[in-house]
């Protein structure tokens, strides 16, 4: 008997809802049509980034690979003597239908090169179109982060950047001085 | 034994240690950076420090250097004293000041001890805010990088190179902070022992060059234990892979063989596996037409068609090989059966080889390991070149040089680790080191007394001091006063030491020279002596396949050559280098087919009318014996790519082809997997009974799981191929060890061969060695350091050796040509490296000055040298250490498979410019 009496409140009070909800504006988004908005720290699609002197930023150091809990990340670091005198990755490949995008690769990066950005559009119909190559990763611009340059911080020597011509860094030691 | 106490708790330590070593050997972290268990203390870093108190009443106590502390009982210190903390924090706050910003781009990073030590002291926030010093670089050549800007001036490198390694072009510059360390000016490194800096130097100063080509994280290396290929010792090492490429090779500890070192041969020759030369897929030449040439085959069609011809042979030779493994040879002898298997050396190596077993097996002195080498105080080395034959050997002898010296050290109560007290102690003492030999190198430098003459003059001199030395031994007559001098000084200094080492070579040919040897060797032990005896042999398995025994090259040829077998089967050799090109050439083509199996293209493979792709070592399994007689266990690091597999299985693969159909298997056909060919192994020959023991067998399991090869940290799993397949497929299953190809399994103390990589949590360089032994430097927990297949069993000589040849006379136009080995460019495998070709020289004639007079040669001019029917363009060096009447010819890849020590007249051999003009 109680029960039914209980049952009975139930109902009218959820019509009751429903009905209230005849006179509220409704939030339904015309997506794709209208985009929502995402803050720039939403953790989306990945991209290697450049540096603002418009050079890859990436410099196969290995730590996203490593930091990466679903190891969807693999690449293999180069010298380019001639050209470069610094470090990149000769292929940086992330399988996407792997990535849970937890954004530790980025945390990891020592560089600001990989960047979780604000896109979530990557559905397909065919996993092996998740598997982004660097050719796919890179984008021309410095990401979220516009001023770092690592190899300003470096010792390394690089192309345009002498020994002792980094930030905070002496010219280099004569090693045949005596002088204190 | 001695008590320590450390913050509050005893343990019980080895008083000859320091407190650095001895609380490392309990597992206590005490930061340090330029201590090291080789090359003892000097106390220059201040990183290890530690508070010490007088009694447990004392509380104020005073910061010492825990590494140039002793561990005398009662000693008491604290790790944890804040003070103590502080002040290895401020240590590393000092020494971080200058460092860069450079671990993204430091191949040091992951593996560097500065970065534990970094984390070890909490030194997380930088506060200095000035400017950095910088460094300009050396190129240092083909092996080393260096980035001086990383220092941390822990000396360790010059200590190493120099103290250790005996090197000379490598040292400390400049004063205070800005203090520099390489060459004087920029040029290769020319010890042969520098590779050993990129383990020694605690920061990224000194880095692999060869790895910067192909740069992969310790962590993303796949790896297990392999041994060194390239010369007898048979080295430990570790080889890393990733993606199918052979990334490295480091040091792997054992304590009774190579300890913390390797030569540069070891560590820089793995690139052959990684060669464009390499054979990856099975070819059969078609219609068995010689004239074509082979196509690639797929692998059933490859087995069918060899064994058909081997089913229809009139008679199969095999001819083994001493840089394959055990289990390859004993699988070739049981498909050819045994009196159809032929070692394939050249006669004068299997006469050498057969007669050091019988002076191992039968005479009362055992064989000197590395670690007893070093141990030992006297040392006499007869006709081998250590540095260019066997490098780890001569490393260990300039450690030797030290022993008797530090008697006098142990004397005035100074530690042994105490490194600067003992060379302050030392001096330029040494103890005796006895060379005699036919080329002069920088070794000779640390010798009491050198000999240079040629092979029958040094067998006469070790015949006169075994003379000098025991009772009843042949006396050798018509010496020159001089050698009778030289024969007292040796003779007195063997017999005043406690553990005189003789050592011998085989490359000089000489028969008298092994006997003489095993002569001093044996009167030494007459005396009451504990005497070792060692013998540098050809190559990597020599010794395991002159235990393995079979018969001769030339009756191989000669089978062939009279009909009575028409098939060949050629393991792992190149033939070319074995005899002389023309009956090569004779023995390869009148053979019907011609079935080679090797990893890499040469000469031999060329003539192959079926030619199988075998596993190079660090892609397969197997056991070498080393020139001590040491069985060790090499395990596969990686599944190759291509048609590659394992000799053995070839083999096995041929004998299930080839037995009748419905026939029960037997032998080599009956095979597995790697236990089976262990199991046949063992009953191949009695002396190899125990290889079982060496490693533990495929069964082996930990808490029911195999061991994994790669680290747990292995990263790209699931991205490594998707760009090939989205499909993750499982990883290969290994069938012939307890290893697995994969993260997962047990984790946890292991017998040492089955240990992928030395690491321990906080410890991610090399010195996590400490972490895996009882005591530092000791043998490591569950140590297999191999299983020595031969002990002495005689207690006295039964008899001596008395053939003693006459001594050496020069002819008027005849010369002896003897092979000069060289560390760079005599080993058939390092050589396909690009890093170690880069260091191969020229190849040249060494002639005594004299000899160079006689035949108006000049120093360095360049001559056509016609021998065994092929030209040479060689370069001539006049060097006085060349004995006269003899000339050297060097062994690099250009002049491989000439057979010496020959005679040559010169006069005519020799085309030179001028003469061409005159003809
Ligand atoms: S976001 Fe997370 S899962 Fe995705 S690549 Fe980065 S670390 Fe890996
Ligand atoms: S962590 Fe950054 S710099 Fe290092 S490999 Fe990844 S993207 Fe490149
Ligand atoms: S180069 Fe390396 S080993 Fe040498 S002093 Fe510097 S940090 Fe130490
Ligand atoms: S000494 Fe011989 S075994 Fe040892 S690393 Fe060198 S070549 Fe290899
Ligand atoms: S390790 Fe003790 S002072 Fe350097």
């Amino acid at each position: 008997m109680m029960n039914t009496w209980i049952y009975a409140r139930n109902l009218v009070v959820g019509l009751w809802i429903v009905f209230k909800r005849t006179f509220t504006k409704p939030v339904t988004v015309q997506y794709p049509e209208e985009q929502p908005y995402l803050p720039p720290r939403w953790r989306g699609r990945i991209v290697l980034t450049r540096d603002p002197d418009g050079e890859e930023r990436c410099v196969a150091c290995y730590l996203c690979s490593a930091a990466c809990p679903v190891d969807c990340i693999s690449l293999q670091a180069a010298d380019n003597p001639e050209a470069h005198e610094r470090r990149y990755p000769e292929f940086f490949r992330i399988n996407f239908s792997r990535c849970i995008y937890c954004g530790m690769c980025e945390e990891a990066c020592p560089t600001n090169a990989i960047q979780l950005i604000p896109d979530f559009e990557q559905s397909e119909y065919a996993r092996r179109n998740l598997v982004y190559e660097k050719e796919d990763l890179l984008i021309s611009g410095t990401g979220k982060y516009h001023d770092y340059n690592f190899y300003r911080m470096a010792g390394v020597r690089t192309r345009d950047k002498d020994k002792g011509e980094g930030e905070h860094e002496l010219p280099p030691v004569d090693v045949k001085s005596l002088m204190p | 034994m001695a008590t320590i106490i450390v913050d509050n708790k005893s343990y019980t330590v080895d008083e000859q240690q320091n407190v650095l070593a001895a609380c490392l050997g309990h597992g206590l972290n005490v930061p340090y950076f330029c201590w090291h268990p080789a090359m003892g203390s000097v106390g220059a870093c201040r990183q290890c420090a530690v508070k010490q108190f007088k009694d447990d009443r004392d509380q104020s106590g005073r910061l010492v250097m825990s590494c140039m502390t002793p561990a005398t009982n009662g000693t008491r210190i604290s790790i944890d004293d804040p003070e103590a903390k502080a002040f290895r924090a401020s240590v590393i706050e000092w020494l971080m000041v200058n460092h860069p910003h450079d671990c993204p781009v430091c191949d040091e990073g992951g593996e560097c001890h500065l970065q534990d030590m970094t984390v070890m002291t909490r030194h997380v926030y930088r506060r200095y805010r000035y400017q950095k010093r910088t460094h300009r670089n050396q190129a240092l050549g083909p092996f080393i990088r260096h980035e001086m800007n990383r220092c941390i001036q822990c000396y360790r490198c010059v200590r190493y190179y120099r103290d250790y390694a005996g090197g000379r072009d490598l040292n400390v510059f400049g004063s205070h902070d800005a203090v520099y360390f390489g060459r004087e000016q920029d040029g290769t490194l020319e010890n042969e022992f520098s590779g050993n800096l990129v383990e020694v130097c605690p920061t990224g100063v000194f880095t692999d060059k060869t790895f910067f080509h192909h740069y992969t994280r310790k962590w993303d290396l796949q790896a297990a234990q392999s041994i060194c290929p390239h010369c007898s010792l048979g080295c430990n090492t570790t080889a890393g892979e990733r993606s199918g490429t052979l990334r490295r090779i480091t040091n792997r500890f054992n304590s009774q063989v190579n300890g913390y070192f390797l030569c540069d041969r070891g560590r820089f020759g793995y690139e052959y596996v990684n060669s464009p030369h390499r054979i990856k897929r099975a070819v059969v030449r078609p219609d068995c037409d010689r004239t074509k040439p082979g196509q690639p085959e797929e692998v059933p069609q490859a087995i069918e068609i060899a064994a058909d011809r081997l089913r229809r042979a009139r008679g199969v030779v095999g001819l083994g090989s001493p840089r394959a493994s055990l289990e390859a040879n004993v699988a070739l002898r049981s498909l050819v059966d045994p009196q159809h298997f032929y070692q394939g050396v050249d006669e004068q190596e299997r006469q050498l080889l057969s007669t050091i077993l019988k002076i191992f097996q039968t005479g009362p002195v055992p064989s000197a390991s590395i670690h007893d080498a070093e141990q030992s105080d006297a040392v006499f080395v007869l006709g081998a070149d250590l540095l260019n034959e066997a490098p780890r050997l001569a490393l260990a002898l300039l450690q030797s040089i030290r022993q008797e010296p530090m008697e006098q050290v142990d004397e005035l109560k100074i530690p042994r680790w105490d490194e600067a007290a003992v060379r302050n102690a030392v001096q330029n003492r040494r103890g005796p080191l006895f060379l005699a030999g036919y080329q002069r190198t920088w070794f000779h430098e640390y010798a009491t007394d050198t000999y240079f003459a040629a092979p029958d003059d040094i067998a006469r001199l070790g015949f006169a001091v075994a003379g000098s030395i025991g009772q009843g031994t042949p006396s050798v007559p018509d010496l020159s006063p001089e050698v009778k001098d030289l024969t007292q000084r040796i003779a007195e200094a063997l017999t005043h030491a406690q553990r005189p080492l003789i050592i011998a070579g085989t490359k000089s040919g000489s028969q008298a020279t092994i006997e003489a040897a095993a002569n001093v060797a044996w009167a030494l032990h007459q005396q009451g002596k504990q005497p070792r005896l060692s013998f540098v042999l050809p190559e990597c398995n020599s010794a395991g396949l002159a235990l393995l025994g079979g018969g001769r090259l030339n009756d191989a040829f000669d089978a062939i050559r009279q009909g009575k077998a028409d098939t060949v089967i050629v393991l792992e050799n190149d033939l070319y280098r074995r005899a002389e090109a023309a009956n090569v050439d004779a023995f390869l083509e009148t053979a019907q087919t011609v079935v080679v199996i090797d990893s890499v293209e040469h000469r031999t493979t060329a003539h192959a009318d079926v030619l199988l792709p075998s596993a190079t070592g660090p892609e397969s399994d197997g056991t070498f014996v080393n020139q001590e007689g040491r069985a060790q266990r090499f395990y596969q690091v990686f599944v190759p790519d291509g048609d590659v597999k394992e000799s053995w299985r070839w083999l096995s693969e041929l004998g299930r082809a080839t037995s009748q159909e419905g026939g029960s298997e037997s032998g080599v056909a009956a095979w597995r997997n790697f236990d089976d060919a262990v199991s046949a192994t063992a009953t191949a020959a009695p002396a190899l009974a125990r290889i079982g023991e060496v490693a533990p067998s495929a069964s082996f399991r930990l808490v029911g799981q195999k061991v994994p090869r790669q680290s747990e940290r292995y990263s790209g799993r699931t991205s490594l191929i998707s760009h090939l397949t989205m499909h993750e497929p499982p990883p290969p299953v290994d069938h012939d060890s307890p290893l697995g190809f994969t993260m997962e399994g047990y984790r946890g103390p292991l017998p040492s061969p089955l240990i992928s990589q030395f690491w321990a949590p906080g410890w991610n360089s090399i010195q996590a060695v400490n972490t895996y032994q009882d005591e530092v430097g000791g043998p490591l927990r569950d140590e297999m350091p191999g299983v020595r297949l031969i002990e002495p069993v005689a207690t006295k000589a039964s008899g001596w050796f008395t053939t003693i040849p006459r001594a050496f006379q020069p002819t008027a136009h005849q010369w002896l040509l003897l092979p000069l080995s060289a560390v760079f460019g005599s080993d058939e495998l390092s050589n396909r490296s690009p890093a170690i070709a880069e260091r191969i020289g020229k190849p040249f004639l060494s002639l005594h000055p004299s000899d160079g007079a006689r035949l108006t040669l000049e120093d360095h001019s360049t001559v056509d040298l016609v021998l065994q029917g092929t030209t040479y363009r060689l370069v001539v060096h006049l060097d006085p250490s060349t004995p006269v009447g003899t000339a050297g010819l060097s062994l690099v890849p250009e002049v491989s498979g000439v057979s010496m020590p020959a005679w040559v007249d010169l006069l005519k051999a020799i085309q030179t410019e001028h003469k061409r003009r005159a003809a």
